[in-house]
């Protein structure tokens, strides 16, 4: 990938980034941050690649961490945003309340 | 060619390929996500996704350390898969705030590999890989300063005279190392650690002083910060799923902070360098009058005989988990004839939207649920405003006081209906640390209780009515 096609992937991607999120409705700001949190555990490949081309001891173990962490982005974001939005598919439902 | 050469040819061309439709998954999934009907599907797209490139990476050629690397991921995804299955919904934003910063942390490590390796790629690698480094490290320390006060483990706001200054000669000198690393003038280990040694203080010294209630926007802010440190890491090492992936959420996770904090009236300036959210002075114009205590009899009957009654839900509720006890109640009311709503202001609970989450958990449904601009004209016409642990965000001196810090945030009207129940655990201030002039009003009644048993009691009163 050149400079310049790297930068212009930077540049779509960033209108792209502001475009998907315009409009949208406040009760889904917190869903989607979690979302967007998650989407950045896509970090865990480049620790992944990071940590596959370490040799000495000190590149092993910050490549260790990192992978460990970037795992623990792209999981625990995972699984809080589908708990989040779990509580999306009652919308319109009426109450299904202690006594309901 | 020989023959692994071309194996490893078309194996790097298959991970590209896998790449791209990691890209355009996540792009979907995103999309779903910014629309209540689509929204839970959108998180299935984007995991998706998310597997997809984890899978094909480990297809990468030259790569070795499998078993270290198989560790990690199980190590901190389990860690992770449990602690995110256990956590309670009232607790989500620190969360958030948590696993955010692990994701800064790795972009952070990405760097760290790089430059302690000392290979010289150009002045554009260096040079990003240092700047993602920053900005990752900043966003790994303070969001887990974020986390640490959210979670209530660093009660206070650290702030002295000239902090911006010192702040700003510790980023002057992570920047000056960093520039002395990304062009070679010294790039040997010790000058690596001190760079990263000095981004990790600012993040701290950044989170510090600035107040609980201003942590939404800060965390959401150290999102896209976190976004921006994956994609330059993604230049560094040519990687186009982080690239994409890392700039969407850079500029979403940016939109989306002004989002959030327009919802609070603030500006992000205001937010990251006034040190609001708990006491500085002792805000002028005292609030006179007394706090007049009332019974959950006395409440239940007048609730019971109530033509409208509007509930106002804080992170009070939240917190004593009053949800499905209020929702009872309410339902009781409804079934006497009496309407009843809920009020949201935009930042109930702890973060934007965070107060539906946890009704729709309750299972309330969505049309009764109102917000600010729907219900404030509605305040006059009803009976009763039952406020449930809410406390900043209906105090009235947010319209009046100009010296307060809440001046000019929009608020709930609750000042405005006929009665006003505050149903309270103690008599402390809200969680700006501001004394409320709403508990003192002639219409007011306080209700003191843990919000779980006093709905409780006041279920009991109504059933007794009859």
């Amino acid at each position: 990938m050149t400079g310049i096609v790297a930068l212009y992937i930077f540049m779509l991607a960033a209108f792209t980034g502001y475009e998907v999120i315009s409009r949208v409705p406040v009760i889904l700001h917190t869903p989607l941050m979690s979302g967007s949190n998650f989407v950045h555990g896509i970090v865990l490949v480049g620790a992944m690649v990071a940590l596959g081309a370490a040799h000495t001891p000190l590149e092993k173990a910050i490549g260790f961490v990192g992978v460990l962490l970037a795992a623990g982005n792209a999981v625990g974001g995972y699984v809080v945003t589908e708990r989040m939005l779990e509580m999306f598919k009652a919308s319109g439902r009426a109450g299904r309340g202690s006594h309901g | 060619m020989s023959g692994t050469a071309g194996g490893a040819a078309s194996m790097a061309l298959l991970i590209q390929g896998s790449y791209f439709v990691t890209a355009f998954l996540f792009i979907v999934g995103l999309k779903r996500m910014s629309s209540p009907v689509t929204a839970r599907s959108g998180i299935l797209w984007a995991g998706a996704g998310m597997l997809v490139a984890t899978i094909f990476t480990f297809l990468y050629p030259g790569m070795t350390n499998y078993p270290l690397i198989g560790a990690a991921i199980v190590v901190g995804g389990v860690i992770a898969w449990v602690s995110g299955k256990r956590v309670a919904m009232t607790n989500m934003p620190q969360m958030i705030a948590l696993y955010n910063g692990m994701g800064g942390g790795a972009a952070a490590a990405i760097a760290a590999v790089e430059l302690y390796r000392g290979e010289w790629h150009g002045y554009a690698a260096s040079t990003l890989a240092v700047v993602g480094g920053i900005i990752g490290t900043v966003s790994f320390s303070g969001s887990l300063i974020a986390f640490g006060k959210l979670q209530g483990l660093i009660n206070r706001s650290l702030r002295f005279p000239g902090q911006q200054l010192i702040n700003l000669i510790i980023l002057a000198g992570a920047l000056g190392l960093g520039g002395a690393v990304a062009s070679q003038l010294d790039a040997t280990p010790a000058v690596v650690t001190s760079f990263f040694a000095l981004a990790l203080v600012l993040g701290v010294t950044m989170t510090l002083p600035i107040g609980g209630a201003d942590m939404p926007v800060v965390i959401s802010l150290y999102n896209a910060l976190t976004g921006l440190a994956v994609g330059f890491e993604g230049f560094v090492l040519n990687n186009a799923a982080m690239i994409i992936a890392g700039t969407v959420v850079g500029s979403a996770g940016t939109l989306l902070t002004q989002l959030m904090a327009k919802a609070m009236n603030r500006s992000l300036g205001n937010v990251l360098f006034s040190g609001f959210g708990d006491t500085g002075g002792a805000p002028s114009g005292e609030v006179t009058g007394s706090l007049k205590p009332i019974e959950a009899p006395d409440v239940g009957v007048m609730l019971a005989f109530a033509q409208k009654v509007i509930v106002v839900p804080g992170y009070g509720m939240a917190v004593a988990q009053a949800q499905h006890k209020i929702w009872e109640l309410c339902q009781l009311l409804i079934d006497r004839g009496v309407t009843v709503k809920f009020a949201i202001h935009p930042v109930a609970g702890r973060m934007p939207g965070h107060m539906n989450v946890l009704l729709a958990e309750a299972g309330v449904p969505y049309d009764l649920i109102a917000d600010l601009d729907e219900i404030n004209a509605e305040f006059e016409t009803a009976d009763v405003a039952l406020i449930i642990g809410a406390n900043d965000v209906v105090n009235p001196v947010a319209r009046t006081d100009k010296s307060s810090p809440i001046y000019g945030m929009p608020i709930l009207n609750a000042d405005k209906a006929k009665n006003v129940i505050v149903i309270k655990r103690g008599r402390g201030a809200g969680f700006s640390g501001i004394e409320n002039a709403l508990f003192y009003l002639d219409n007011t009644r306080m209700l003191y209780g843990d919000a779980q048993k006093v709905a409780g009691a006041l279920i009991q009163a109504i059933k007794a009515v009859d």
